[in-house]
């Protein structure tokens, strides 16, 4: 082989290759994290033009802009866009960047296998985006795709879908597996468990729930295809099988994949407030306990998504009193990073800010959460515009901000230069205002009864559709202005010390900013 | 960089063209679908690049892993990287454990709930309305729909070829740790034998299997489309049949490694993961065996 040879008179080489080829070929945990940070950005972009779309044809009743059928498939590609190519792909560029930084690792388990993880998702995302353009249309059955509308009734781009469902799952599963075993085979001597970072312990458990739930979720898309081109009977009744066996394997996978994309912003966000109220973290072994409950809870409160479809009694009061357990840990998550905040000497820089709006809007969207578990209240709430706003809460201002936290906290380390903070500032607090102009209101709207995935609605909602609309614009071009600022900071700056942050602890801040192509190639010892 | 205590390797033409392969696979494969269900024939474009995917798959995968093989040869993993290949292929078991668990978790449900619910009994018994004269049973020989969807005349006879396929994989599993024994020992000879002995039952294991699905397509009207009951079978049966061949596969090229020279008493995770992986295979057949075919 001629890469083994290779190796040996190579070993003086340490910057990275030169052009397009350096990405495209690279096996470097940054390059990689970095790319996967810049797709999930793109695939932001994408996923929030398509926002803006449903927001402006929902700006006042009636159909103005789009098709009912087009407005169906905008909510779909938004939805699947934003929690498979935004917001999972950003964790793990994140994961990527800071998990060998944190550990004191040389890079990744098994860095190869990191790029492929990494480039299938373009490719994948390429193939579901073209169906746009197919003359079926793409898919149009929400990001749920509950059966039997995406078999019986579905669109023949379904069959792409499922295959990119089939890539995306790969790409998952491969990089869960190279997370979970950088953490437990890399980390330096000394660095017990109880020693690693939180945002190191959400990940390893984030790891965990992937490699659970991905191949379910390859299973169940895999019955959709056999249904619709073998005629196997799933998902239909005529045949004995059942449409509700789709969504009680769709959301087994379905809700810890809602704690997927949450608890890696719990540990950035505890990450960054200790930092800034200069205090250590209050409560560390509760917080890794809490995450390892909610990861156990997120296994057995699957069917709370389907109260109002035809469960037995049993089955409905199993699921809210296992869903509502799910309020401790995260009560014990929220208490400990408020106790962090008291009495601590604070400042206010961006990602601080970031991440005091994630605890104060996350624990909004976990109260509507709460509300949404009790089985007879949700029959009122279930598929209305409550549903939306609450997710949103805990997706946007929680999932979206934990990300902006952590890439404004991490930023100087990886590009050497300070952000500009009065932009900084700017994205803050226009983002902070558009979020909540764009999803408080839905709440109102959702408890008057509006339902959702609706392009029109009755006259009494216009009111709070329309400032939602003119949210989510806010919102919306709120994130050009980060892009501005990334882009500046990349190209200079005020120079960044190796600690970045006043008060800063952990091995990623002991190595010089911008982090060294290859760093910790000898394990660092922790004390 | 051979500076790092822990062997990374150097940038790498693997993984993209791995993703080529894929995205022509995927993409042929949606188009032949498609193609296939709305009644088309003959080659068409989506063909191509199916095929072209995976020749490129085969292609990558054969280079990629000699390209692991040679390094592990020229000695550059340590210790530390054995470990994270064990922790790798313990995880990557584990999620083959939950693909097979969704398959298992349908066919629970369906029996426990969807077909006695959809025949008046239990807790949703009002599903009964759709099909008032549906009769619940199991195996389901007559499906709710009737006459629409006619079920499997008959079901495989467990005590028959299932039994015969237990003994097979249930004896492969043994005789690949004699193989392990003999590997430790040193013992070349012997292990190339129960290797091969290994290989050549789950071999005979798909035989079988094909020859239980050519009885249960010719003979019994037992299909992927006569209702639940096919649908479950076949897909269960199915992937833990796709599982084997692979698997077989995977100890077909260790057998080849073997009589080349490879592996050391202490060095051979290689043999090691193939031999774990065929021992999943083995615990998911006795899955089948008892809840698919017996009960």
């Amino acid at each position: 082989m001629t890469t083994v040879t290779a190796h040996h008179d190579d070993h003086v080489h340490h910057g990275p290759a030169k052009g397009l080829m350096r990405w495209v070929l690279t096996t470097n945990h940054k390059d990689i994290g970095t790319m996967y940070l810049w797709f999930s950005f793109a695939m932001l972009l994408t996923g929030g033009c398509m926002a803006l779309i449903i927001r402006t044809e929902l700006f006042q009743p009636g159909l103005q802009l789009i098709e009912p059928e087009f407005f169906n498939q905008m909510t779909t590609m938004h939805g699947l866009i934003m929690v498979f190519g935004a917001i999972m792909p950003a964790f793990v560029g994140l994961a990527n960047w800071m998990v060998p930084l944190m550990v004191g690792a040389p890079d990744m388990a098994l860095p190869r296998m990191n790029n492929w993880s990494f480039w299938i998702l373009p490719f994948a995302f390429g193939m579901m985006l073209l169906t746009l353009f197919s003359e079926a249309g793409a898919p149009n059955f929400g990001w749920t795709f509950y059966a039997p509308l995406s078999t019986t009734y579905a669109p023949s781009s379904v069959t792409f879908f499922i295959l990119a469902v089939h890539m995306l799952g790969l790409s998952s599963i491969m990089g869960a597996i190279n997370i979970v075993v950088t953490i437990l085979n890399l980390r330096a001597p000394g660095m017990t468990l109880m020693k690693m970072p939180l945002f190191v312990w959400t990940w390893l458990i984030t790891a965990y729930l992937l490699i659970a739930v991905m191949p379910v979720l390859a299973g169940v898309v895999t019955m959709m295809l056999m249904d619709i081109h073998f005629g196997t009977s799933f998902f239909n009744a005529a045949g004995g099988g059942d449409p509700v066996l789709f969504q009680h394997i769709f959301w087994f996978f379905g809700h810890p994949e809602v704690y997927i994309m949450i608890l890696p912003a719990f540990g950035i966000v505890s990450q960054i407030i200790p930092v800034f109220a200069r205090k250590p973290l209050f409560g560390y072994t509760s917080m890794v306990y809490a995450t390892t409950s909610i990861a156990f809870l997120s296994f057995i409160v699957w069917a709370h998504h389907m109260f109002t479809v035809g469960m037995p009694l049993a089955a409905e009061l199993f699921f809210m009193y296992a869903t509502m357990l799910i309020a401790i840990p995260t009560g014990v998550k929220v208490f400990n990073w408020v106790a962090t905040m008291f009495r601590g000497s604070m400042t206010f820089e961006t990602p601080m800010l970031f991440s005091i709006a994630f605890v104060f809007l996350f624990t909004i969207g976990g109260f509507s959460g709460l509300m949404l578990s009790i089985v007879p209240a949700d029959f009122q709430y279930h598929d209305t515009y409550f549903v939306v706003a609450h997710f949103h809460y805990v997706l946007v201002p929680g999932a979206l901000f934990g990300i902006l936290a952590g890439v404004y906290f991490w930023l100087p380390k990886w590009t050497g230069y300070y952000y500009n903070e009065s932009l900084g500032k700017w994205h803050f607090w226009t983002s902070f205002i558009g979020v909540n102009i764009t999803f408080f209101p839905m709440h109102f709207v959702g408890l008057a009864g509006m339902p959702r995935r609706v392009p029109d609605y009755a006259l009494q909602f216009a009111d709070f559709n329309a400032i939602a609309s003119a949210g989510a614009y806010i919102f919306g071009f709120a994130q050009l202005i980060f892009l501005v600022l990334v882009i500046k900071a990349i190209c200079g700056g005020k120079k960044a010390s190796s600690s970045v942050w006043e008060g800063a602890e952990g091995l990623e801040w002991s190595i010089p900013s911008p982090a060294p192509y290859h760093t910790f190639s000898e394990p660092p010892v922790v004390k | 960089m051979t500076t790092s205590s822990y062997y990374v390797p150097d940038s790498s033409r693997w993984p993209i063209l791995a993703s080529i392969g894929l995205i022509l696979l995927a993409a042929g494969g949606g188009g032949m679908l498609n193609h296939m269900s709305a009644g088309g024939h003959g080659m068409t474009l989506p063909h191509f690049a199916f095929y072209a995917g995976a020749l490129c798959m085969s292609y990558v995968l054969f280079r990629w892993f000699s390209n692991v093989i040679s390094e592990s040869m020229a000695g550059m993993y340590s210790l530390q990287m054995d470990r994270s290949f064990r922790w790798s292929m313990c995880w990557f078991i584990f999620s083959e454990v939950m693909f097979f668990a969704a398959f298992f978790g349908a066919l629970f449900y369906v029996r426990q709930f969807a077909v006695p619910w959809l025949g008046g009994e239990g807790d949703k018994g009002v599903a009964h309305l759709l099909w008032p004269d549906f009769v619940p049973t199991w195996p389901l020989f007559n499906n709710p729909a009737g006459t629409d969807l006619p079920g499997p005349n008959q079901i495989i006879d467990p005590w028959h070829l299932p039994l015969l396929n237990t003994v097979l994989l249930i004896s492969s599993s043994v005789t690949i740790t004699f193989a392990h024994h003999a590997l430790r020992a040193m013992q070349r000879g012997r292990t190339i034998f129960w290797l091969a002995f290994t290989i050549i039952l789950g071999a005979t294991f798909v035989y079988y299997q094909i020859l239980e699905y050519v009885e249960a397509y010719g003979e019994l009207g037992l299909t992927l489309d006569s209702g639940i009951y096919g649908s479950t079978f076949f897909m269960l049966t199915g992937f833990h049949g796709v599982h084997v061949t692979l698997g077989a596969f995977i100890l077909f090229i260790m057998w080849l490694r073997i009589c080349r020279g490879h592996f050391t008493p202490d060095q051979h995770f290689g043999f090691e993961a193939a031999a774990w992986y065929w021992h999943f295979v083995d615990m998911v057949w006795i899955g089948l065996f008892i809840f698919v075919y017996i009960l």
